[in-house]
């Protein structure tokens, strides 16, 4: 192997790392922006909601027998359930007033539902094993061996991610979306039920969080500050891709998680940092973002 | 078809509408003129539905609405081409056209669309706004042509726009009369509006004041100026 090779190689290793913390800020940002898109509610519940994924995992697993192919199907479905309760009971009560008291409401929510958890399960983590199918050897990638469920992770987000843009932005319910993300009276006006259409988008918002969380639950502890740690980067995330752009948060959700790999070869030491350094520069040069509208 | 009686409305906390009274009979072409601040588009929105706070009457078709949200007055067959068009940025010009979900028969067919406005066939997969205003004006109107709706609400469909397309905006009112729908027109541009109306209601502050049918226009023209100052 050459010079070059020697001096790439660690390079592409914590990269191609990085993208597995990318693949969970690009499902969660990507919660985010569809929810804020839609509601204008900044959704400050979506790391409890994450946490809340990975908890019902290890619930169903513990308590109904049902293994992680079953979490992740059901484990959505039941955060999701929990959000359009959210939703109609609470938020829906505060469109009518200004952001920040959504903002307060979720993450009030958050609070509450990180406390119960922590005095429900305490807050030292519970394990939850990686799935039977992928106890096999790890993937060889020519420059590094990735252990397979880190890959399927990247895999399996890459798909759900722009399976969801290519939901919003091709297809005919995606439309209507779209259309009520900018005015939602006139397409209400047109017979199309927007209440019924911000509860279900919240609803799927919070089950893509929960989705992430089940995805996390094997290689992260099972713990009620998964999400909180999670958050406040994806927050980052969001700001540095533009606020409600659907592709700009999955880009740069992936993009940021290479970035903060890459800093670890050179500088260890900055590499929880430097996503807020990115940020801070975004948004100097650029305030709505790297793909946001002004 | 459509009667609305003691309709009144607010933006926020002022009172803009002061009791409207008026009637369409199905098949009708009826306008509303006034000037300015008059209260014609909130009278229009107040119809669909999408104010915060309106009382009075609203019938259609038998159907009392002041108490139902838009989705389900639209869904009575009701439709509203908004005075700032409405167009969608974020939507190609055929998923502007086809977002109205049809909510009844009768609605105009696609080859007749692409009939009166040709431009449009050509430009269906242009960006909404991307289309000159006078496109914008046609896509708004053909969106809500095909949903099959009954009574169709246009706010100032010729502002702005050049006289050709004007005229053309006017072939397709009377499309849409020969069709058996009925509008409800509000206009700046009176003589537009006279070449099409079977009746015309005048605004001031918030109220009908007058009601002139076409065939009376001449006679009562000194009147409908003074109203318009015009």
């Amino acid at each position: 192997m050459s010079e070059l090779w020697y001096e790439l190689e660690p390079f592409l290793q914590q990269g191609t790392l990085g993208l597995v913390n990318g693949a969970f800020y690009a499902i969660l940002s990507l919660g985010l922006a569809v929810i804020f898109g839609m509601l204008n509610v900044v959704n400050f519940a979506h790391g409890a909601q994450f946490m809340l994924g990975a908890f019902v995992a290890w619930m169903l697993l513990n308590w109904a027998g049902i293994g992680y192919w079953g979490a992740l199907v059901l484990a959505p479905l039941i955060v999701g359930l929990l959000g359009v309760v959210i939703e109609r009971t609470m938020i829906a009560r505060l469109y009518k007033l200004d952001h920040l008291y959504g903002l307060l409401l979720t993450f009030g929510l958050a609070l509450i539902i990180e406390g119960t958890m922590r005095n429900a399960f305490g807050s030292s983590g519970l394990p939850y094993q990686v799935p039977e199918a992928f106890r096999i050897p790890p993937v060889d990638l020519g420059y590094m061996l990735m252990p397979a469920y880190r890959f399927w992770i990247v895999i399996v987000s890459l798909v759900v991610c722009f399976g969801t843009w290519y939901a919003i932005e091709k297809t005919k319910l995606g439309s209507y979306l779209r259309a009520a993300v900018e005015r939602p009276q006139l397409v209400q006006a047109f017979g199309i039920n927007v209440p019924l259409m911000m509860t279900a988008t919240y609803g799927a918002g919070v089950a893509l969080a929960a989705f992430a969380g089940v995805l996390a639950a094997p290689v992260y502890s099972v713990n009620p500050a998964m999400g909180a740690n999670f958050i406040i980067i994806v927050f980052a995330v969001v700001v540095i891709g533009g606020m409600g752009s659907i592709l700009g948060s999955i880009v740069t959700g992936y993009i940021l998680g290479v970035i903060e790999g890459f800093t670890r070869v050179y500088y260890p030491e900055a590499s929880a940092t430097v996503v807020f350094v990115i940020m801070a520069i975004v948004l100097l040069v650029r305030p709505t973002g790297l793909f946001g509208r002004a | 078809m459509l009667q609305v009686s003691g309709l009144e409305a607010w933006y926020g906390e002022s009172h803009v509408l002061h009791g409207v009274d008026l009637e369409v009979a199905e098949g009708e072409v009826v306008t509303l003129l006034g000037r300015n601040g008059a209260g014609k588009s909130t009278t229009i929105k107040a119809i669909m539905g999408v104010l915060e706070s309106r009382k009075g009457s609203v019938r259609f078709q038998g159907t009392e609405t002041i108490t139902l949200p838009p989705n389900r007055i639209a869904r009575l067959g009701i439709a509203w081409c908004p005075e700032e068009r409405g167009i969608f940025a974020s939507l190609t010009v055929k998923e502007n056209l086809f977002l109205p979900p049809v909510i009844g028969p009768g609605g105009v067919t696609l080859d007749r669309i692409y009939a009166l406005f040709p431009n449009l066939k050509e430009r269906l997969g242009s960006q909404g706004t991307k289309l000159s205003g006078g496109e914008q004006q046609m896509l708004a109107i053909a969106r809500i042509m095909r949903t099959g709706a009954k009574l169709l609400l246009l706010d100032e469909p010729t502002e702005g726009l050049a006289p050709v397309i004007i005229q053309q905006i006017g072939r397709t009112i009377r499309a849409l009369k020969e069709a058996g729908l009925t509008v409800l027109l509000v206009e700046q541009n009176f003589r537009f509006a006279q070449k099409l109306a079977d009746r015309h209601y005048v605004m001031e502050d918030g109220r009908i004041v007058d009601m002139i049918p076409a065939g009376r226009l001449e006679a009562n023209m000194d009147r409908l100026h003074a109203y318009l100052g015009v």
